[in-house]
């Protein structure tokens, strides 16, 4: 657990960065500071392992008051990511992620090839580790960066917008990723972004700073997008704020059962198989291929993958209610595709199914929380 | 005129005795070494300081600037005038050469050093500190082996002008190389100077290819881009010729 007791920061110049904050991050959990640039998000980071020291408060590391130990004792015990990796330029990948266990004294083999572990663990292959920074792309030295901070099992990781200069589809991977590790590692993590989705993505709970250093609302990510405390906040978290909270809205669809086809299969078993004139072909493990155009099958042809119509997003069936209108408003078909862990075809599901359900569980927690 | 140069340089008789071009060159070696010596003593940890703390770093700036503007020629003279009564015996000249030639050396050092060491990715300063390296070991384990490629530089282009300039030591009396180009101009001997001023220049093209392997050997290839062959790995080999095929 991390605990900021009204913590001040005012930088020699006047400007006051932090003001009062006062917070809990509970331990296992990821606590995400978001906030426009110039709030403060760095600086209450910066105090936790000391890189920036209070003006006043405490900062608590479970029952340790962080000021009162040796700074650099302190930061061996909490894991360090910020934005640019800051690997270190001299030295080799699988000797960059051993750093802080080498500083600790620990044997210099048993380092590297635990280091070589976690380069596999996220997801960097082992042949890289003899490999210098400079020979690794930007998603790729982001992932050293992180492994370095794990190396010594610390059990509380600060991260400073790590994956903000990556571009994006790296970035939903390597959030992707990371969120997996979270789930096998339950660390304590402090994770700085001014990206309110990356927050809403990745947040236990989050935090919204605002400028001047003061918090705003720390609240878990749907009630952040649902519930809003003031207009502040509601103009960060955005405009589709209602959308973007069904991420959080998981209910139980009655899906449709849908006749499928095969690659190879005729006009003829299309014609049987669709329903408005779509067919779904699936492969030999029912995992969902494209929608076919029954009209687009002249006589006697077959189905062939150039055929298939793509467009359509899949759905887990045990996923969010955004996800399933989604997938719904995305399919060419107007029925959009559930599926389940296997990625195995479960049904299909119209819009307004999805809406239905998604008015009826709003309207029941109206009806049930009277406020 | 070239040629009466290398018959000169070719005469073994020139070459051996107290006067020959061997003890010379020895005798330049070591005050060039000498001061060296004392350059880096003064110069490193001073960069080092500034770079580290990124205290001082204007003023010395200046200091060295203002150094480097010394007319090292009049300052020997000068030196040997005003302190000759003071010195020992054996340092009444050698004191006065050495100091001029570490003056003249300290400058490069000292602020490729300090520039070398200010020029490290704060990104990569800031994870050492980070994760716990105290300034000590931020300094060892970071700032000097990324500031290296700056600081041997720094240390060459000091040696080469050490070097070039040990030879006013024969203008008050000392040996080395530079003793044959004064007595050469004296005795209106052609080729004794011409083949001191040779010497001067063969001796600092070698210390200076000596300097660069020592540079390629102590920089790291992950800072100099040289970086392994792909050989070194089986599968990066195998990547590399499915893409041949
Ligand atoms: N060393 C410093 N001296 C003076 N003021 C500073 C210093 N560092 C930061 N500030 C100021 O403190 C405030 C908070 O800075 P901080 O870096 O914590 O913001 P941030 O929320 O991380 O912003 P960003 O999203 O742009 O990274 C800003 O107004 C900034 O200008
Ligand atoms: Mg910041």
């Amino acid at each position: 657990m991390i605990k900021f007791e009204s913590v001040v920061k005012k930088y020699p110049d006047g400007t006051v960065a932090v003001n009062g904050l006062d917070l809990v991050a509970p331990s296992g959990k990821i606590t995400v500071f978001v906030g426009p640039s110039g709030c403060g998000k760095t600086t209450s980071l910066r105090m936790i392992n000391r890189m920036i020291e209070p003006t006043s408060g405490t900062i608590w590391l479970d029952d340790q008051d962080t000021g009162k130990v040796d700074a650099s004792t302190l930061r061996r015990g909490i894991g360090y990511v910020i934005q640019h990796a800051g690997l270190f330029p001299h030295r080799t990948i699988v000797d960059n992620v051993a750093t802080v266990p080498l500083l600790l004294g620990r044997d210099k083999k048993k380092a590297r090839s635990q280091a070589i572990e976690l380069m596999e663990r996220v997801g960097l292959p082992a042949s890289f580790a003899k490999r210098y920074p400079a020979q690794l792309s930007g998603g790729q030295q982001q992932r050293v960066g992180v492994a370095r901070a794990l190396a010594a099992d610390p059990p509380v990781m600060l991260m400073d917008e790590p994956f903000s200069a990556v571009d994006p589809v790296v970035r939903a991977e390597l959030q992707d990723e990371f969120l997996r590790l979270q789930s096998e590692l339950g660390k304590t993590i402090i994770f700085v972004t001014h990206d309110i989705d990356e927050a809403v993505k990745l947040g236990d709970q989050v935090a919204v700073l605002k400028v001047g250093g003061t918090l705003a609302q720390l609240a878990s990510p749907a009630t952040l997008l649902t519930d809003p405390v003031d207009d502040f906040v509601a103009g960060f978290v955005g405009r589709d704020r209602g959308y973007r909270a069904l991420g959080f809205e998981s209910g139980q669809l009655d899906p449709d059962t849908e006749q499928t086809v095969k690659l190879g299969d005729d006009a003829a078993a299309v014609g049987r198989a669709a329903r408005d004139g779509w067919s779904l072909a699936v492969d030999d493990a029912r995992r969902p291929l494209g929608w076919v155009r029954a009209a687009a099958l002249a006589e006697g042809k077959q189905v062939t993958p150039e055929l298939l119509h793509r467009g359509g997003t899949l759905a887990p069936v045990s996923g969010s209610l955004r996800g399933a209108l989604d997938a719904a408003l995305s399919s060419p078909a107007g029925r959009g595709v559930l599926i389940d862990d296997n990625g195995a075809l479960v049904g299909t599901v119209t819009a307004s199914e999805v809406v239905q359900r998604i008015e009826s569980q709003l309207a029941g927690r109206r009806n049930g929380s009277d406020g | 005129m070239i040629s009466s140069v290398f018959s000169w340089l070719g005469d073994g008789a020139n070459w051996s005795g107290p006067d020959g071009i061997t003890h010379r060159l020895v005798q330049h070696l070591e005050y060039s070494f000498g001061a060296l010596v004392f350059v880096l003593i003064i110069g490193i940890p001073l960069g080092l300081y500034i770079g580290h703390t990124g205290k001082g770093g204007v003023a010395i700036a200046g200091v060295a600037n203002a150094l480097r503007a010394l007319p090292t020629f009049g300052l020997l003279l000068y030196l040997v005038i005003a302190y000759s009564g003071n010195l020992p015996t054996d340092w009444i000249y050698l004191g006065p050469a050495l100091f001029v030639l570490v003056v003249l050396g300290v400058p490069a050092v000292l602020s490729n050093t300090y520039a070398g060491v200010q020029n490290v990715d704060p990104a990569a300063r800031d994870a050492a500190r980070g994760m716990g390296m105290t300034g000590m070991q931020v300094l060892w384990r970071v700032e000097v082996p990324n500031a290296l490629p700056l600081i041997i530089s720094g240390i060459r282009s000091s040696l080469l002008q050490i070097v070039a300039t040990a030879t006013i030591a024969a203008y008050v009396t000392l040996g080395g190389l530079g003793r044959f180009m004064i007595d050469g101009l004296s005795q209106r001997d052609y080729a004794q100077m011409a083949g001191g001023a040779v010497l001067v220049g063969l001796l600092a093209v070698a210390l200076d290819l000596v300097m660069a392997v020592i540079q390629r050997y102590v920089v790291s290839r992950g800072i100099t881009g040289r970086y392994a062959l792909p050989a070194a790995s089986a599968d990066v080999v195998a990547a590399e010729s499915s893409v041949s095929v």
